[in-house]
């Protein structure tokens, strides 16, 4: 039903964002891993430092069917319903759209009448979203001016291409493909865009085959992995520019594109590079009327007892940080980069974005390392994963599940997961909230975090 | 003086029409936000009254060309069915949006996108029972002169008609320019957070109103004595 004023967690800008009061849950999506497996879960947890449950699970929605593998989800309608071409800010933002990666079932998970109670609204079927669009393995979603954007990794039969498929905000209807010309692009990852300049950037992982039974280390070392990013106009959905990272730069992730749509410029993850195992973050920005890139940070990799490695990386005798996700803060000011592997949370200043400054750094996890946590007993495992950022920046939550196949291959025996959160300072550093741990039952894995009424990576501004 | 009431329900019309941020100002204030500076924010009000103007011209030509050619009880009733029926569609139908101008947007997009914005959300149909009752020049069609006076008729109507553009699109810039720079320059967007009432169900409820009334007129002048 529409409302009569806009919704109050909607915001014109980033700046006014950044005034909304803290969030007191956050919704986390909890992978299971027992053998005979139980259905994922939608977890909620108690942020509220006031709270006696603080730092706690209060609240979990299983899922109605067992091997979804839930990975990201999002908002059906955020901030950017207030765009002045494309406005439609009467529709409430309560329902969480909830991909199942592996399933390719879409959840649609009603959170008003009990934010702590959340309930399944709607269940799309992988036939239905198949048969709609011809893609399969839903990723990541953003709110934006025709509903719901949706990546997608590939074809129903695992191959490529992957792509994004557009679903209505208010019916959750999957209206169908959203690309009128692909161009080159064939692999699909991300999607974030420039509202300001109408124009919508994809990245690449790879297609379900190349990743669903784990990393393939032939693919890895012949460089076929993702490594470009493409850019589309917005408006009339073609392809109009690629920029290649060069075949050594594998898997290019996260795209966090700054907040302030009057600036065109934006960050990227790439997980690893073949030439030296570093990873790396790149900048594209604009370059008269076409876009370029450019790394601007590069973490190398720790050189480590081959004993102390899992198969896959002994021979290298050296850990890769493999940065996995990144996050950037709504003043685009702090970039978070979670180094999956080396267990380090890394906050960089960026207010000059070509120029990049480290200005925090916390361990917690890793595959030698293994640094523990005030609140938890002994070594820990698993590395920074999904990082979220508070809208008022003052806090950073994340998980320490990258996705099944691979946690095995880089840690074998299991990951223990937790959720941990960190305050930042507003001028710079980062340190971990002694108060907050949080243990996922062992049959569970904590992926992507979502904070009540949005948060750095769930909205986009029309306005600066 | 009993014929100035229709001017005075265009004039607020467009005043109306011009508040709901939908319709332009809104954009306005974007696109000098995003330029940096007030310069854009003029520069955009001239293509949305094009684009609004557009919109309400081609509602009045509607009328203007069944109008000789309708009974006018028939024209009414079917106008006001129109009204009340998108006033209907338009509650039921909720948000969906064909994107065709984008943030970085010209004079002529602009055009383009108020005149789409404009008649989706049904700007000319709600005037459209004001046209019906301006003092448009078709008198009583005799037989053997109909050509003539037909032709007359229109020629009078489009003086008339374009004269209610005028008053309308007048009354709606005037609001989307005082809104415009008040918002730019003084107010700012966090008045969007509160002050963003659901214009789409006014609209609505206008739309459904003005085709009550219409047909109560209708239906109180049917069947008619002697005309």
């Amino acid at each position: 039903m529409p409302t009569w004023r806009p919704d109050p967690t909607f915001y014109p800008s980033a700046r006014m964002a950044m005034q909304a009061p803290p969030e007191k849950l956050a919704y986390v999506a909890m992978l299971n891993v027992e053998p005979q497996a139980r259905p994922d879960a939608l977890g909620v947890v108690d942020v509220d430092p006031a709270s006696s449950s603080y730092g706690k699970l209060v609240g979990q929605l299983d899922m109605p069917n067992a091997g979804d593998e839930l990975h990201h989800f999002g908002w059906n309608a955020c901030s950017s319903a207030l765009c002045p071409h494309t406005p439609h800010p009467h529709v409430e933002r309560r329902y969480l759209i909830v991909p199942g990666l592996r399933s390719s079932r879409i959840h649609v998970v009603d959170t008003k009448p009990d934010p702590r109670k959340p309930q399944i609204a709607r269940v799309i079927e992988a036939e239905e979203l198949h048969h709609r669009t011809g893609y399969s393995r839903p990723h990541t979603l953003h709110c934006g001016p025709e509903g719901i954007y949706v990546s997608a990794l590939g074809a129903p039969d695992g191959g490529g291409p992957g792509g994004i498929f557009l679903m209505n905000c208010e019916s959750f209807d999957v209206l169908g493909r959203w690309e009128v010309d692909r161009g080159p692009q064939h692999l699909a990852y991300d999607l974030w865009w420039h509202l300001g300049h109408d124009t919508l950037i994809t990245s690449e992982w790879g297609t379900p085959n190349m990743i669903e039974d784990g990393v393939v280390p032939e693919l890895l070392l012949a460089g076929k992995y993702g490594h470009q990013i493409h850019f589309w106009d917005l408006k009339k959905r073609r392809h109009s520019q690629v920029l290649d990272l060069g075949a050594e730069q594998q898997m290019v992730l996260e795209l966090r594109p700054a907040h302030d749509p009057t600036k065109a410029y934006g960050f990227v993850g790439v997980v690893v590079s073949l030439k030296d195992l570093s990873a790396s973050i790149w900048l594209w920005h604009r370059d008269g009327a076409a876009w370029a890139i450019r790394k601007v940070i590069e973490i190398p990799a720790e050189p480590a007892d081959p004993d102390a490695l899992p198969p896959l990386l002994k021979g290298f005798k050296a850990v890769p940080p493999l940065v996995t996700d990144i996050d950037l803060s709504l003043d685009d000011r702090f970039l978070y980069v979670s180094c999956w592997a080396t267990g380090e949370m890394r906050q960089y200043d960026v207010s000059d974005p070509f120029n990049p400054r480290l200005a925090g750094s916390v361990h917690i996890g890793g595959i030698v390392r293994q640094a523990g946590h005030p609140a938890a007993q002994g070594p820990l495992n698993g590395g920074p994963q999904m990082v979220e950022i508070s809208r008022d920046g003052k806090r950073v939550y994340f998980t320490n599940s990258l996705y099944r196949s691979w946690d095995e291959q880089f840690y074998p025996a299991g990951v223990r997961s937790w959720m941990v959160k960190l305050d930042a300072d507003p001028a710079g550093g980062i340190r971990l909230d002694e108060k907050f741990f949080l243990e996922f039952d062992p049959a569970f894995r904590g992926h992507q975090v979502r904070l009540e009424g949005g948060d750095a990576s769930s909205d986009s501004y029309c306005y600066p | 003086m009993a014929h100035l009431w229709p001017w005075a329900a265009l004039t607020g019309l467009g005043a109306f029409h011009g508040i709901n941020p939908a319709m332009g100002w809104l954009f306005a204030v974007a696109l000098g936000l995003q330029a940096g500076n007030d310069r854009a924010v003029l520069r955009a009000i001239p293509p949305i009254g094009c684009g609004h103007a557009a919109a309400i011209a081609l509602a009045v030509a509607i009328v203007a060309l069944a109008r000789p050619a309708l009974d006018p009880i028939l024209l009414q009733v079917l106008a006001a069915l129109c009204l009340i029926g998108f006033g209907i569609f338009r509650l039921l139908r909720g948000y969906r949006h064909a994107f065709r101008v984008g943030m970085v947007a010209g004079f002529g997009d602009l055009v383009l996108w108020s005149f789409l914005m404009a008649t989706a959300h049904g700007a000319g149909l709600m005037i459209a029972p004001l046209v019906l009752a301006l003092p448009l020049a078709v008198a009583p069609v005799p037989a053997t002169h109909a050509h003539a006076t037909v032709m007359a008729g229109f020629g009078g109507s489009l003086d008339i008609g374009l004269l209610a553009v005028l008053v309308h699109t007048a009354a709606m810039l005037a609001m989307t320019g005082l809104l415009a720079w008040a918002v730019y320059a003084w107010v700012g967007l966090s008045v969007l957070r509160r002050g963003w009432i659901n214009f789409d169900v006014l609209w609505s409820a206008a739309l459904i109103g003005a085709g009550l009334v219409l047909l109560a007129v209708a239906v109180s002048e049917f069947p008619a004595p002697d005309r």
